[in-house]
């Protein structure tokens, strides 16, 4: 019998070094070319004045900024993004939190409960929010009607004529959409927990609101702050719920650095500045991206 | 003797009662909350679902009831949105782009993972991290230069566009996740095909791969779902309705100026929502255990 450790490899493929760089190489290359090149022109094309008419690279230092920042839409955009994340995430995390420890106990009907649940993540995002734009309908809303027939309003509502019940509108969609995800996450975390804990806390005799605040909360903190990070991330960059919905009206009410990036570069053809509003979300994926890493570090999640 | 017994029997039967309550209360609040999550996540997908087969003159009375049928159902609205709208072109569109997207996402995020999970790379653990980061960077940072990008490739108007670029979406999220299911495979079966006289690539095809399947299913769906989800690039890049998806195509196209078939329109959303809810619901634990996968420590 001769040692196998001590063999020199028979094919190229047996060379860990070698089938190190053959396998990480197109998924390095691919980033670099569609990831990384792009994010440096982003940051290229804020410090010009480029636009889909004049597509010279020509440096104008930060006028571009200056003139973004001089725009009170711009200054509302960047407000709403901060309320909208916020807000929405609040809910997201009590409701997530909540739903998961639902969906970790068996119960008749879970299948059908779990399906409808997940509807509102699964679905394209585009096309779950034209479920809300008919039901906030300013004539045909069904809520409007129930709120009719009771006897709460004489008059509709009309959520998303309004800036106060449009930006109420926006978030709870916003928040409506990613509880499941963030659900899954926490239900993940929720699994995680030794069996042996929850055995010994029920020989102990705690109660579920004891249990709950003193022993599943502590253990979730680090899995409850990675479905934040999803949903801070989805939220502040996500900008289809705010586009099919309100197009960031009544009045660039509801507007976020995300449609105004896009109606800006893409609608107006202002690619420098379109370019210059999406840039202000970099401080707050720069700030996620350090908490990213201190979990990393620290290895208890990830 | 006998008097511990009694005494230990009503403590038991105490503790028994008190736990039974908890128990009965514990339930009722378990039912009411399912129902309550089951309704509010489903409540705009019912009232579509009414919707898209009420005739104009019963959805279009804003005194009828909403949810009930004041006149017979129709399937009209179903057969205008199939027959006389782009729909089936934007399904098509949909499902080209998903299986390239697909194809090229396992082909370059497999052999990523397989590299971050086995090999021992001595950068391995900061290129992990390094993907997961890539992740985080959301399209709304990169859609305007990549739309030059793709003007200057001369791919704008075209599914080609899509098929090149959200790749960059699917990648990293697959490679974390093939990475947990890699390292989930005992490295002893591997080595043991080595030694068996299988070459390290002849022992990652016979061995390692079929072993890989339930990870390979979950990036399908993971990848496919990710790439019909897509809306920002796709409206930047393709505005004629020839290469639109459904994520953009439905929204924009079946409104004709300020007139919304709104029938038609909620029976865009079900037909689409409720295929993809099922799957989902299907592998839903595979890609709880993925998750979790990921986060073995190694």
């Amino acid at each position: 019998m001769t040692s196998t450790t001590t063999r020199p490899p028979r094919y190229l493929g047996d060379n860990p070094r070698f089938l190190a760089g053959l396998f990480m190489s197109p998924a390095v290359i691919y980033i670099i070319a569609l990831v990384g090149f792009p994010f440096v022109l982003a940051i290229i094309y804020a410090f010009t004045d480029i636009s889909t008419g004049n597509p010279d690279l020509e440096f104008v230092g930060w006028a571009t900024f200056r003139r973004v920042l001089a725009d009170p839409v711009f200054r509302g955009a960047l407000w709403n993004t901060f309320l909208f994340a916020v807000l929405a995430n609040v809910l997201v995390v009590i409701l997530a939190t909540a739903l998961a420890e639902i969906l970790i106990r068996d119960f008749k009907g879970k299948w059908l409960v779990r399906f409808l649940v997940l509807l509102p993540w699964v679905a394209p995002v585009s096309l779950a929010t034209i479920t809300w734009l008919w039901t906030l309908d300013s004539i045909f809303s069904p809520i409007d009607w129930v709120l009719r027939q009771v006897g709460v309003i004489t008059e509709n509502v009309y959520w998303l004529g309004r800036p106060g019940t449009a930006m109420t509108s926006v978030i709870a969609v916003q928040a409506w959409r990613i509880v499941p995800l963030a659900a899954v996450i926490v239900l993940a975390g929720l699994i995680a927990i030794p069996k042996d804990i929850n055995d010994a806390v029920a020989v102990d005799g705690a109660g579920f609101w004891r249990k709950m605040f003193q022993v599943t909360i502590p253990l979730l903190a680090p899995i409850i702050a990675v479905a934040v990070l999803f949903g801070v991330i989805l939220t502040i960059s996500d900008m289809s719920v705010v586009y099919v919905l309100t197009r960031g009206g009544p009045t660039n009410s509801t507007q976020v650095l995300s449609t105004w990036a896009f109606i800006k570069g893409i609608e107006g053809g202002a690619l420098a500045q379109g370019a210059a509003v999406a840039l202000f979300l970099l401080p707050v994926l720069i700030g996620i991206t350090a908490v990213v890493l201190r979990l990393a570090r620290r290895r208890e999640v990830l | 003797m006998t008097d511990t017994t009694t005494w230990a029997e009503t403590d038991v039967g105490a503790l028994q009662r008190q736990a039974d309550r908890r128990h009965r209360w514990g339930r009722i609040g378990l039912y009411s909350g399912a129902t309550l999550f089951a309704f509010l996540a489903a409540f705009p997908f019912s009232w579509a679902l009414i919707s898209m087969f009420k005739q104009s003159n019963d959805l279009y009375v804003k005194e009828n009831n909403p949810f009930w049928f004041n006149e017979a159902p129709t399937l009209e609205h179903l057969r205008l949105l199939f027959l006389e709208t782009n729909y089936l072109t934007f399904i098509r569109n949909t499902v080209l782009v998903g299986l390239a997207v697909t194809a090229i996402t396992l082909a370059i995020s497999l052999p990523a993972a397989y590299a971050l999970a086995r090999l021992r790379l001595r950068w391995g653990e900061r290129m992990g991290i390094a993907i997961f980061l890539v992740y985080l960077i959301p399209p709304t940072l990169l859609f305007i230069p990549m739309t030059r990008v793709i003007t200057s490739l001369g791919l704008q108007e075209s599914l080609l566009s899509l098929i090149l670029v959200y790749p960059t979406i699917t990648i990293p999220i697959s490679s974390w996740l093939l990475m947990g299911f890699f390292k989930g495979i005992p490295m002893d079966i591997e080595e043991q095909a080595m030694v068996d006289g299988h070459s390290r690539m002849g022992a990652i095809a016979r061995v390692v791969l079929p072993l890989m399947f339930p990870g390979i299913i979950a990036v399908v769906v993971f990848a496919f779902t990710l790439s019909s989800h897509e809306f920002i690039y796709a409206l930047a890049f393709n505005k004629s309705s020839a290469v639109k998806t459904i994520a953009t195509g439905v929204p924009t196209e079946l409104v004709r100026g300020d007139v919304f078939f709104w029938q038609s329109l909620q029976g865009a959303v079900i037909m689409i929502a409720v295929p993809i809810a099922l799957l989902f619901n299907a592998f839903l634990d595979r890609f709880i255990s993925g998750f979790t996968m990921g986060a073995v420590k190694g």
